[in-house]
């Protein structure tokens, strides 16, 4: 954890302490890691030795494509007011995006936080609202949260589709792969301030890989990533925690018991990983009244997803990067994106394209 | 969409709060953070306080960012 303000000989520091010559992969696995990361130009500061590779910790981005579909099915609904953070409006389907359809006049409200929606739905009694439940286990809470709000108020315009997914059991796939090569992972700081330091303990015991919980100010990442080094050079695998202002090892234990009240695992696709075993959350039997899918008969319809050429899949799993992709900044771009890691604002695509400036305009 | 920033409560009127970010009021639910009092810090996530931060902890991350915009005004 920083204890002064940045300065030019700490990061010499920093920067000293990290030069190794043999290669070493790296993975950053939360979008807003990756942002600050491309933000703040940290990849130049690196020594070439050291590649860092993001990972699958953009939510909009590993939607699955074929629950995008059933989205826009739904927001073809007039009866149905669609509520979303603002980067799943943007995402193209098969039919357009939220966005186009919204400007065709379907329903669709953008807001800040899951609360906002409960209040709508109140306010619009002839409508039913529907939450796109999209985040990780920093999110997953605050939907928690509304959840418990509507079942208090009896609410029954209100629900969500709910595409929650879990962080440790996409680590757990990335680690069984052998296409995957990473020696040390730098784990999302707010997801770990709900879950702790512990679930990820069995990583470098089972695996031989580096953890460290680190925050988002760029002289946490490079902290984070100088420990990291370290861990490999000493062959001293464990978790540590350089976030340790936001991160308790135990987590925020009334949003995890919130969690366990409203939700359970499920196995569940990823865009780019494939199925994942218990990678998902889903609404327990209690509350499956919530569950907007089911309550519009949406569950099992099959959706067509057809080639667009996107290389997100690969991309989400640090295999190809994002200027390996034929339509990267060709075709897709952020006023046009193709696939969803050009759509979102933590999108790799989106982070090398904004942040790489001449090169990309030069294409 | 991770994303979360320190705030110090003003006021707290369960379960809501009023957090000041950066000189702006914010009115945002606090019952993931139960414990939380008038003239603590707090980490928000969607209109929740998701943790509470030590004074001193939460000024690390705020004087970051103080110095990050000095260093841009500079530019």
């Amino acid at each position: 954890m920083p204890k002064s303000r940045t300065s030019k000989h700490r990061i010499e520091s920093m920067l000293e302490r990290i030069s190794v010559r043999e290669n070493i992969r790296l993975m950053e696995v939360c979008g807003t890691h990756t942002m600050a990361i491309a933000r703040f130009g940290l990849k130049q500061l690196l020594p070439a030795s050291i590649q860092l590779i993001s990972g699958p910790g953009c939510p909009v981005c590993v939607t699955a494509q074929e629950d995008i579909e059933r989205v826009l099915i739904l927001a073809q609904n007039p009866r149905v007011l669609i509520t979303t953070f603002g980067d799943m409006v943007r995402v193209p389907g098969s039919t357009g995006s939220l966005q186009e359809m919204a400007a065709q006049g379907a329903n669709v409200r953008i807001i800040y936080s899951p609360l906002d929606a409960i209040a709508l739905a109140q306010n619009n009694p002839n409508k039913e609202v529907v939450f796109l439940a999209v985040g990780f286990e920093t999110t997953a809470p605050t939907v928690a949260m509304a959840l418990e709000q509507a079942q208090k108020l009896g609410l029954e315009n209100f629900s969500i589709v709910c595409l929650h997914k879990l962080v440790i059991p996409a680590l757990i796939a990335l680690l069984e792969d052998p296409e995957i090569q990473v020696q040390g992972f730098l784990c999302p700081g707010h997801v770990s301030t709900i879950i702790g330091t512990y679930p990820y303990e069995f990583i470098p015991k089972k695996y031989a890989c580096g953890c460290v919980v680190s925050g988002f100010e760029p002289e946490d990442i490079l902290e984070s990533i100088t420990l990291l080094v370290e861990q490999i050079k000493n062959n001293n695998f464990q978790v540590q925690n350089q976030y340790v202002r936001a991160v308790k090892p135990e987590g925020n234990k009334v949003a995890l018991s919130l969690i366990e009240k409203y939700f359970e695992p499920t196995s569940v696709y990823w865009r780019g990983l494939g199925k994942i075993p218990q990678s998902g959350l889903k609404l327990k039997a209690p509350y499956i009244k919530f569950d907007a899918l089911r309550k519009f008969n949406l569950v099992d319809v099959e959706v067509k997803v057809g080639p667009t050429g996107c290389q997100c899949g690969q991309i989400l799993k640090g295999i190809k990067k994002s200027d390996d992709c034929p339509l990267f900044a060709t075709i897709c771009t952020p006023s046009s994106p193709v696939g969803p890691c050009m759509v979102s604002s933590e999108g790799a695509c989106a982070a090398s394209y904004y942040y790489r400036g001449g090169e990309v305009i030069a294409r | 969409m991770c994303v979360a920033v320190p705030a110090k409560v003003i006021k707290v009127e369960e379960p809501w709060a009023q957090v000041d970010l950066e000189g702006t009021t914010f009115k945002i639910n606090m019952m993931l953070t139960p414990e939380v009092k008038e003239g603590d810090y707090v980490l928000i996530h969607a209109g929740f306080s998701i943790q509470h931060l030590t004074p001193e902890e939460a000024k690390e991350t705020l004087e970051l960012w103080e110095e990050y915009y000095a260093k841009i005004q500079d530019l």
